[in-house]
């Protein structure tokens, strides 16, 4: 579930961070990710200059918790929000306007739809940034310099030297016979 | 299939990319705009018109915080005045940008990812302009701040039944979540730019704002998860948005204010002048840039349909506060209908009506939607005529209420129109520097609508 563990710092007897085999289409990539999570490695990672519907299933990854984050998020906002009115109008600094009860909920609504937004989609962003760990200023996989494409128009495909299945000679047999264009070593 | 787009066989139209291109040619061809293309003498040119405009509104308002709000025309019962009008006009500019990205996002509109970026960056540097007028309107706005509730040492607290205080929630929610819809969109991109700037200073900058972005799976999915939330949380958003700046007049009681039908006239007047604004910039970008291949004809039609469509609704709300103004039977609704087709005003209102209902409807022919000349003229048209009903809003009806001891009318002065200029130019200066410094179309989005972008699963892999 958690997939945490992927970015952990490799070991130290372990040079390598993993291998990165290149592709030159979306499609390939898809393929050769089924079957690298067919063959029974679990940390793996694909890379795309575009979101691929069904790649992050393709390794093994089906879940995300955006989505209980937004809601956690924007159920606070909604909550507080209406908690501060009710606190500042009724009991803190009750103001007498026209007669009308204190505790008038209809007009607390659109602040409470407001904040409600705003606490959700400030988690979506955060929470999204957060659970993708980033902002990350150095990764390994930018040490490849053909990775620079990953940004334009080619797919990686890496299998990290964490993977308890990995072996840097068998792991690069596999990978090279899922006919990518190269198969690199990604320095850590 | 001969097209290279995600659109069905059958569809005849234009496409939404121009065939022959690849994922390269469009990383290159707009991010070659930011990294690659020199500093030409027009856009230098352009900018110091611009930034001369921005700096006037500096002067405009340092003028007003020494000597307040008096240098403006408004006065009792007018009150109101430019600041209002421009904050309603300027905020409702800002609406298409959230409709293109958001609402078109969930309908699932494809040819929204041509437009969608420059678009939120409209709405922002548009609510930005807005964000100046009721903060420089307050008087002493370096007190605005007391509108938030905080704990202070006065032990006073806003009232939250205030249209006003609903307000200053309305926007500044959508002023920040419009900033991290169009942050967090920008983000591929940037990567994208990190790994093709040649600079080392560009490539720093680009890399701090791509934050590591590497364009994982993992990562894809739950930025889409993130995006897609975002664009359903900004959807009710924005329509919550003009809904409250309606308040603002439909609370109080004044004649023409107080009408049930302010806000979703409101909310369709601000998409009909945000469109309006879309396609006044996105016909010379264009050109001026060479995405035609991106910015087809089939996007500024679909942008003048919207346009028709909402100019028919806003003409709708007009002809029920007619109606109403005769059939409520209340004498100062009648009245409001008399004066602003016979009173001081008239000429302003029948100018309204022209650029509002009369001369959009040519765009029912489609020589007119798909001719950029005629298309920008009756956008520009648009914009001045959605100025103008917000004018009259203001203005007619604070100018002339229940006690005829009490009208009065409202002169602009050179401050008033040096204010609202400048706001003008502070946006467009903002423009011009954005389609230099980021890539104005979402480049990530535009890969996706290649055929080649499309995978199918391979379903006889063995579990």
């Amino acid at each position: 579930m958690s997939d945490v563990s992927v970015y952990e710092s490799p070991i130290q007897d372990s040079p390598s961070y993993g291998l990165m085999a290149e592709f030159d289409s979306a499609q390939e990539l898809m393929d050769a990710a089924h079957k690298t999570h067919a063959a029974g490695y679990q940390r793996i990672d694909a890379y795309s200059p575009f979101p691929i519907e069904g790649l992050a299933e393709a390794i093994g990854f089906h879940k995300n918790r955006v989505a209980l984050v937004v809601l956690i998020g924007g159920i606070i906002g909604g909550l507080s929000a209406y908690a501060l009115q009710y606190w500042v109008a009724v009991i803190t600094y009750p103001t007498n306007v026209g007669g009308r009860p204190y505790h008038s909920w209809p007009s607390f609504i659109i602040v409470t739809f407001e904040l409600t937004i705003l606490f959700a989609g400030l988690s979506a962003v955060i929470g999204m940034l957060a659970l993708n760990g980033l902002p990350m200023p150095y990764h390994p996989v930018f040490n490849v310099g053909e990775f620079a494409k990953a940004s334009e128009n080619k797919f990686f495909l890496v299998v990290f030297s964490s993977d308890p299945n990995y072996d840097p000679a068998d792991t690069r047999t596999f990978l090279a016979g899922l006919s990518p264009r190269m198969v690199a070593e990604v320095p850590s | 299939m001969a097209t290279n787009t995600q659109i069905p066989a059958a569809d005849r139209r234009v496409p939404v990319i121009a065939p022959g291109h690849t994922f390269s040619t469009i990383t290159e061809k707009i991010s070659n705009i930011v990294l690659k293309r020199p500093v030409s003498l027009g856009w230098i040119f352009g900018f110091l018109i611009m930034f001369s405009l921005m700096n006037m509104l500096m002067i405009a308002l340092g003028y007003l915080f020494i000597k307040g709000t008096g240098i403006w025309g408004i006065n009792i019962p007018i009150g109101w005045g430019f600041a209002i009008v421009n904050f309603v006009w300027w905020i409702g500019i800002g609406h298409a940008g959230t409709l293109i990205s958001a609402i078109l996002a969930l309908l699932r509109q494809t040819w929204r990812n041509s437009i969608n970026r420059f678009a939120e960056a409209m709405t922002l540097f548009a609510v930005a302009c807005a964000g100046i007028f009721p903060l420089v309107h307050t008087g002493r706005p370096w007190l605005a701040y007391w509108l938030f509730p905080y704990p202070n040492t006065m032990r006073y607290w806003p009232n939250f039944r205030s249209p006003l205080v609903w307000d200053v929630f309305a926007v500044s929610t959508y002023l920040t979540i419009s900033l991290v819809f169009w942050f967090i969109g920008l983000i591929p991109d940037v990567a994208s730019l990190r790994d093709r700037a040649e600079n080392p200073i560009l490539q720093r900058v680009y890399g701090l704002l791509a934050m590591g972005w590497r364009g994982s799976a993992r990562h894809w999915h739950r930025y889409e998860t993130a995006y897609l939330l975002l664009a359903g949380l900004a959807t009710p958003l924005v329509l919550s948005v003009h809904t409250v700046v309606s308040f603002d007049f439909a609370v109080g009681i004044v004649p023409g204010w107080h009408t049930t039908i302010f806000p979703p006239y409101f909310v369709a007047g601000a998409i009909y002048s945000g469109f309006a604004m879309v396609i006044c910039l996105a016909i010379p970008i264009r050109s001026i840039y060479g995405l035609k291949d991106f910015i087809t004809e089939r996007h500024l039609e679909n942008a003048a349909k919207v346009m028709l469509a909402t100019g028919l609704i806003v003409a709708y709300g007009y002809g029920m506060e007619a109606f109403m103004g005769w059939y409520s039977g209340n004498k100062f609704d009648s009245f409001l209908l008399w004066n602003r087709l016979h009173g001081p005003y008239r000429f302003w209102y029948a100018a309204l009506l022209a650029c509002n209902i009369g001369i959009p409807q040519v765009l029912w022919l489609k020589k007119f939607r798909v001719s950029t000349g005629w298309l920008w003229i009756i956008s520009f048209v648009v914009l001045v005529g959605m100025w103008l009903e917000r004018f009259i809003i203001v203005v007619v009806s604070l100018s002339r209420d229940f006690i005829t001891s009490s009208w009065g009318m409202y002169y602009p002065t050179k401050w008033d129109w040096m204010t609202f200029i400048g706001t003008l130019g502070m946006f467009l200066t903002f423009m011009w520097l954005f389609v230099r410094v980021l890539p104005m179309i979402s480049i990530f989005e535009l890969r996706t609508l290649l055929p080649e972008s499309h995978v199918h699963e391979e379903t006889e892999v063995k579990q």
